[in-house]
């Protein structure tokens, strides 16, 4: 689950981390109130949207006056917002957050993720802030540094001080980087983050060392102990149709092909997909309706696919394990019936109960293409999408 | 012979009581020499009770001071799961198997760190166990579709194991174990673990490999497969066709940063001489050829 950069503040300073003063806001009115509040000269009118690059794409403003903080405002809220991470149908922007500005001195990188290769969680920190740390990471990975935390003691000074040192942190200031980056640690492991970004991480001309931006995901495994997080999650930053997804406990992703998948196994939906790209079809999405689906979590999920405006064709791919193939093809049949089916439907389905699963989708009546094998399937289900 | 497990295994079952441990336990049983393996149960609560005549102990030590029990599978729910694992891991067992699936990272990457220097094994979590066909199957695969024979299969997702042995089985090929390792990033044995024991079974002749988008154990498996395999392993990887940034279902299964794509995963195993293939119904053939 992602939030949004105010929010990720919000956590910050509850850890002793510093972060510029900053007011989330909804409207044009709200955003010059705020910067009133704040005092001093200069603003940051910054748009929150799920997404980086928002500079880029004009979605951050320094505002000298008042006056230019309501126009920055006006501008910002309610414009699409196209960045490298948001696609090219960009991101409608709803909300802003006008902070108080900063007195750059230098600009760096920290982070934190899990990495599997050591188990632990690794911290990253470069002098080159602002930069996309991908490109760092291909032009000059001497300059990321990393430190492998161990869970039991957690970033240790040495640890931290070594970091502050290696990116440049000046003596004087190397306390505070410290601390800020114990704090951002603590941060992250209690609130089971599974990834943090400060970037920039700023020097401020008095020595201070301040996080002017922050992104957080979080373990969607651990929500369920911090109901505190859950309730900053913003829907409109998610595709409609994995939240309504979601609700049937179905893991959906919406890509931008025409051909509806439904698999079990995350595994077999990837290689659904692969094998339909393969055969020169496009997927329209990801969709694993796991080892426990019953007919009403088929039918929902029939649903959803057929609400893409695009679809021209679907593909049942089931490996029956314990999940029992008469089961997957009664649900199909109830579910396309429900759904008044319009689309052809190949169907491929293997394992336990094959051969009832196989009679219930023969006398359903319906026009259900079957398929043997993966590749049989995918040949199929390409060639009806295009009407073949 | 089979790796890591055989029909004299004898195992613990931890969360034995709960609604998917018996309806596994019951399938495990029924299967090969299920009955003889499959010897206690854990749960705190029902300590001196029985499920389909497994005597239900109050730990896993004390489960397996009375059995002689080497091996434990955990249903436990995701909240407690680590702390199970741990559990056995306290306990001195041999290997345990987790098919707990959503276990929070936080949780397995201290009990990851817990379980440095200590001998037992970690097969998942969020895995679908693994099988020894015609002897034992501990886990949450259909048995049936399985058939004993000298070929190794070892998979991150579950439902591409079946596909494999399910394909291996049209060409009338046997498995001598199949391993599903688990879509997890922070997790036990990895494909180059079970690989290196595949190597040194003198009853399997060659592997299908099959990996998924996300972090780096295929390469990493690929490299030493250069280096140390003499025996023929054929690959394939899913996810071609995943976007970056998308978590494909699998906690593990996402393209960060641009690294970790199918794409470049089967670029290196391709130079380190694993037959590879882009088409996931091919696998069956694709071994059947390099014998």
């Amino acid at each position: 689950m992602n939030i949004h950069e105010y929010q990720g503040k919000d956590i910050l300073r509850r850890y002793g981390v510093a972060t510029p003063r900053g007011i989330p806001c909804f409207s044009s009115d709200e955003a010059v109130a705020a910067a009133e509040q704040l005092g001093g000269k200069v603003w940051v009118v910054k748009a929150q949207i799920h997404a980086g690059g928002r500079g880029k794409g004009g979605g951050v403003k320094v505002a000298k006056s008042l006056a230019e903080v309501a126009e920055y405002a006006s501008t910002i809220l309610g414009m699409t917002l196209v960045t490298h991470q948001t696609g090219p149908e960009g991101r409608l922007v709803k909300r802003l957050l006008i902070e108080e500005g900063a007195d750059i001195s230098k600009e760096l990188y920290v982070g934190m993720v899990v990495d599997r290769g050591s188990q632990r969680v690794a911290l990253m920190a470069s002098s080159e802030g602002g930069m996309d740390i991908e490109e760092v990471a291909a032009h000059a990975p001497e300059k990321i540094h990393k430190v492998f935390i161990n869970p039991f003691t957690g970033l240790t000074d040495a640890e931290a001080d070594d970091i502050a040192r290696k990116i440049g942190i000046p003596d004087a200031s190397v306390a505070q980087a410290r601390a800020f980056m114990q704090g951002l640690y603590k941060a992250f492991d209690e609130c089971d983050a599974s990834l943090a970004e400060i970037n920039p991480l700023v020097l401020t001309g008095d020595g201070r060392v301040v996080a002017l931006d922050a992104k957080f995901n979080f373990d969607s495994n651990a929500l369920f102990r911090h109901s505190e997080i859950v309730e900053m999650r913003d829907l409109d930053e998610e595709d409609p149709a994995e939240i309504e997804a979601s609700k049937f406990d179905l893991a959906y992703i919406s890509l931008d092909g025409d051909i509806g998948c439904l698999v079990n196994g995350a595994g077999l939906a990837m290689a659904t997909m692969d094998v339909i790209k393969l055969y020169g079809g496009s997927p329209a999405n990801f969709l694993d309706v796991g080892g426990g689906a019953t007919t009403e979590k088929v039918t929902e999920a029939f649903k959803i696919m057929l609400k893409n405006p695009d679809l021209k064709a679907i593909l049942v791919n089931s490996f029956g394990g314990i999940m029992k193939c008469d089961v997957i093809a009664a649900g199909v049949v109830e579910a396309a019936r429900q759904v008044d089916l319009k689309v052809p439907l190949v169907v491929r389905m293997k394992g336990t109960n094959e051969d009832l699963g196989k009679k219930i989708l023969a006398e359903s009546g319906l026009p259900i293409i079957a398929a043997n094998n993966m590749a049989e399937a995918a040949q199929k289900v390409v060639a009806a999408a295009q009407g073949r | 012979m089979s790796i890591l497990i055989n029909k004299d295994t004898r195992v613990i079952t931890q969360g034995i009581t709960g609604k998917t441990g018996q309806f596994h336990t019951q399938m495990c049983q029924q299967y090969a020499n299920g009955r003889e393996c499959f010897v206690a149960g854990v749960n705190p609560k029902k300590a001196g009770e029985k499920f389909s005549d497994i005597p239900i102990y109050g730990t896993v030590k004390e489960a397996k001071e009375q059995t002689g029990a080497t091996v434990s599978v955990i249903y436990v729910p995701p909240p407690f799961a680590a702390a199970a694992i741990d559990e056995a891991v306290d306990a001195g067992l041999d290997l345990v198997i987790c098919i707990t699936e959503g276990i929070p990272v936080r949780d397995m990457i201290r009990t990851r760190a817990r379980m440095e220097g200590r001998k037992t094994l970690l097969l998942g979590p969020n895995c679908p166990g693994l099988i020894t066909p015609d002897e034992i199957k501990i886990g949450i695969m259909p048995g049936h579709i399985h058939k004993k024979g000298r070929i190794g299969v070892v998979s991150r997702s579950g439902t591409l194991t079946y596909e494999a042995a399910g394909q291996l089985a049209e060409y009338g090929i046997g498995q001598s174990t199949v391993v599903g390792i688990g879509g997890d990033p922070v997790s036990g044995l990895k494909h180059v673990d079970v690989l290196r024991m595949f190597n040194d079974d003198p009853d399997t002749d060659a592997v299908i490999m099959v990996g998924e988008i996300g972090g780096d154990a295929e390469e990493t498996c690929a490299r030493w497969i250069k280096d140390n395999m003499t025996k023929p392993v054929v690959g394939f990887i899913a996810g071609v066709t995943a976007p970056p940034g998308k978590r494909m279902g699998h906690a593990g299964a996402i393209i960060s940063g641009g690294k970790g794509t199918a794409d470049e995963k089967l670029a290196v195993m391709e130079d380190c001489g694993i037959r590879v293939t882009r088409n996931p119904a091919d696998m069956g053939r694709l071994l059947k050829s390099v014998l």
